[in-house]
């Protein structure tokens, strides 16, 4: 029974940095850009989500500013990186998956570079705690699934409703999936396609960067070059696992988080258990057998997702 | 003949290029308190101080110059291949499982078999993600990418359960040392350079052969030219695609065994190293071509040494250089797309070229 609880507890603290990642990228892919970058910027997220509280207040208990200090660094260097790789590909109309590598490693790399020499080694920060919300926790079971986490994970589940109705509701959302799914269209309209495809890039890089700061402070609780592990592709196959639906997504990301919070709580419960590896690799395998048989949602996605827009050409 | 100004254009973007990499890496190393001027001479100078530290170059030239050509040849068929590294693990487990339990097998035959088991067993690895994308649609750089994690924690357990050297007493994971008959004999005496660079050589020739001298090169390319062109034309596309990817894994299967039986001498926790990220750097460097890998794995390599001599010699971390290549991709990515541009080079030759149009007619009167 603690199993599942704590399984099912850490599933919901957890599934955020996902969530919030691949809610990024669902923002660039409507706008038909393929951002393969996201784990770069997510890896620099979540350097500076170590760094701030670290350098100002060292390994101990940081007031609550600074954690917040910290994720609006990761959120404005998130931003910053998101420009650059619209200057990469819609600027200079790069191929989207092979900048995408290059952003993947740029913010790698630079995560790594700063964090040797800002940090050192591997330290540990208190981060966020999480706290119970009173009389709610005290529900039995469901009260620790969903009511003892800290008020980030609140407001980044509040993300889905207003990820959807920005998407789906309002003007700028319309342009939005206008510009992913028929550019010229949209530029006879009036509609900038530029501009709408960097303010997207804006928002997923902010995301990505959140993603990664939460990564640092709520969840890892310290950092190391390659934090990210993955997590960041992982959230751009949840794009298409969920359909480029918000809905969807947070489902995908509250399934596969599971899968990852189980095989580390199985290392944690069954010590004995002598092939932790195989469930260590279930996630990127369940990723693979996602996308091989969610073949159809392919053709959902904006139909001109990864082609860069010439004006100037004619079709 | 190219005219004057066009060569003049891509020159200078080029240059232009290399100076906005060098100045981002500037100021990187200076955000970091480093020495700019010492580290990059740092980076070029040590590989030519002797023949030793460049030796050290070229044992990393070699498994990114394999590793290369593999994708060179998959992203000409229109399949980017980000899975290098896994498949170069699945090399690497294949030729230990030779080179540890063969050791009675002639060397002149222990060695090629260990090879081509790496091969074999790196173009298996590479066939999956071929053909998800060919039969299912998969996006391989999803699928490549997913195939590095569940490799690299196949690779984990497989040193750590069966392959494990019974003798280390220390508890590190690593498999027993290859036999005698299956190391990549060194060259010269006190220098690390093996065996292995005869087959990169050898990749090499074979590779811009397979490319550009036969059927099924010219099918490739023309599949991943326009898939819709080469279909229209009878060309097997989703069949191309996944022997490019077959290919593309063999090499980097290859490349893990001659790492493991030149240069480690045993499997051991991250011995791919990055190769094989650093391999799609290198192809795109290389300009997808195989006689342009080579000066571009030479280069490569001497980036990867100089991760060295930063953490001896310098405070600059390490790292430094994964960074250094993920610009170069974003940069390469970007100066193609302005090189094959003809308006902004139009634009170019009335700025600085159309005065002297009347010079040049005389001249060549």
């Amino acid at each position: 029974m603690d199993f599942i609880v704590n399984t099912l507890t850490l599933t919901v603290r957890f599934a955020v940095t996902l969530m919030i990642a691949s809610m990024g990228e669902m923002f660039n892919q409507k706008a038909g850009i393929f951002n393969l970058g996201c784990e770069g910027i997510m890896s620099m997220g979540a350097f500076l989500g170590m760094l701030i509280p670290f350098t100002m207040i060292g390994a101990g208990q940081a007031p609550w500013y600074v954690n917040i200090l910290g994720l609006v660094a990761a959120t404005v260097c998130g931003i910053l990186l998101g420009l650059i790789f619209g200057v990469i590909v819609i600027t200079f109309r790069a191929p989207q998956g092979i900048a995408g590598i290059g952003m993947q490693m740029f913010g790698v790399g630079l995560a790594g570079t700063f964090f040797r020499s800002y940090i050192g080694g591997t330290q540990s920060i208190v981060g966020i705690s999480s706290m119970e919300i009173p009389l709610l926790s005290k529900i039995p079971v469901l009260g620790k699934i969903l009511f003892t986490h800290n008020p980030l994970v609140y407001f980044a589940y509040l993300l889905v409703p207003v990820a959807w109705y920005v998407i789906f509701k309002t003007p700028w959302g319309l342009k939005v999936r206008a510009v992913g799914t028929h550019p010229r269209a949209a530029d006879s309209l009036g509609i900038n396609v530029t501009k709408i495809r960097f303010q997207s890039l804006a928002v997923g890089g902010a995301m990505a960067g959140f993603a990664g700061a939460f990564l640092t402070l709520c969840q890892a609780k310290m950092f190391n070059a390659d934090i990210i592990n993955g997590r960041g592709f992982i959230a751009v196959a949840l794009v298409y696992f969920g359909q480029w639906h918000p809905v969807k997504i947070f489902l995908g990301a509250l399934l596969f988080t599971f899968a990852q919070t189980l095989q580390t709580q199985i290392q944690i419960f069954v010590p004995k258990f002598q092939y932790y590896e195989f469930l260590t690799m279930l996630p990127y395998i369940l990723v693979i057998v996602v996308l091989a048989f969610n073949r159809k949602s392919n053709r959902l996605g904006p139909a001109a997702l990864g082609r860069p827009f010439n004006r100037e050409m004619r079709v | 003949m190219m005219n004057n100004y066009k060569i003049a254009y891509k020159v200078s973007v080029v240059v232009i290029a290399v100076l906005a990499a060098l100045l981002v890496g500037a100021i990187i190393i200076i955000a970091v308190g480093g020495d700019v001027f010492n580290t990059y001479w740092i980076i070029i100078s040590m590989p030519f101080m002797s023949m030793r530290t460049f030796s050290e170059v070229l044992i990393r030239m070699i498994p990114l110059l394999i590793i290369a050509l593999g994708i060179a040849v998959s992203s000409r068929s229109g399949i980017i291949n980000i899975g290098a590294e896994g498949q170069m693990y699945m090399g690497i487990i294949a030729a230990t499982v030779l080179a540890t339990n063969c050791g009675s097998l002639p060397k002149i035959i222990l060695v090629p078999l260990c090879i081509i088991a790496g091969g074999v067993a790196g173009g298996l690895y590479g066939f999956i993600p071929g053909w998800l994308k060919a039969k299912l649609e998969v996006s391989e750089l999803l699928s490549t990418v997913m195939l590095n994690y569940v490799a690299t924690q196949f690779f984990n357990f497989c040193i750590r359960v069966p392959l494990l050297d019974p003798t280390e007493k220390s508890g590190t994971p690593m498999s027993r040392r290859v036999a005698e008959n299956a190391t990549l004999t060194r060259l010269f005496p006190g220098m690390s350079l093996h065996q292995g660079i005869f087959l990169a050589v050898i990749l090499v020739v074979v590779i811009y052969i397979l490319l550009f001298k036969t059927t099924w090169g010219y099918k490739m390319r023309a599949a991943g030219a326009s898939s819709r062109a080469a279909r229209y034309g009878g060309i097997n596309v989703s069949r191309y695609l996944i022997i490019s990817m077959v290919i593309s894994g063999a090499c980097a299967g290859m490349a893990g065994a001659v790492e493991l039986m030149g240069v480690q001498g045993r499997a051991v926790a991250g011995m791919t190293g990055g190769y094989g990220f650093s391999g799609v750097v290198v192809a795109l460097f290389g300009a997808l071509h195989p006689l342009w890998i080579v000066p571009a794995s030479f280069f490569f390599g001497i980036l990867l040494y100089s991760q060295v001599n930063l953490q001896i010699l310098t405070s600059v971390p390490p790292n430094l250089v994964k960074a250094l290549q993920g610009l170069i991709i974003l940069i390469i990515v970007a100066v193609q797309m302005v090189i094959s541009n003809p308006y902004s080079m139009e634009r170019f030759r009335k700025r600085f070229f159309a005065g002297r149009k009347k010079q040049n007619i005389r001249k060549e009167a």
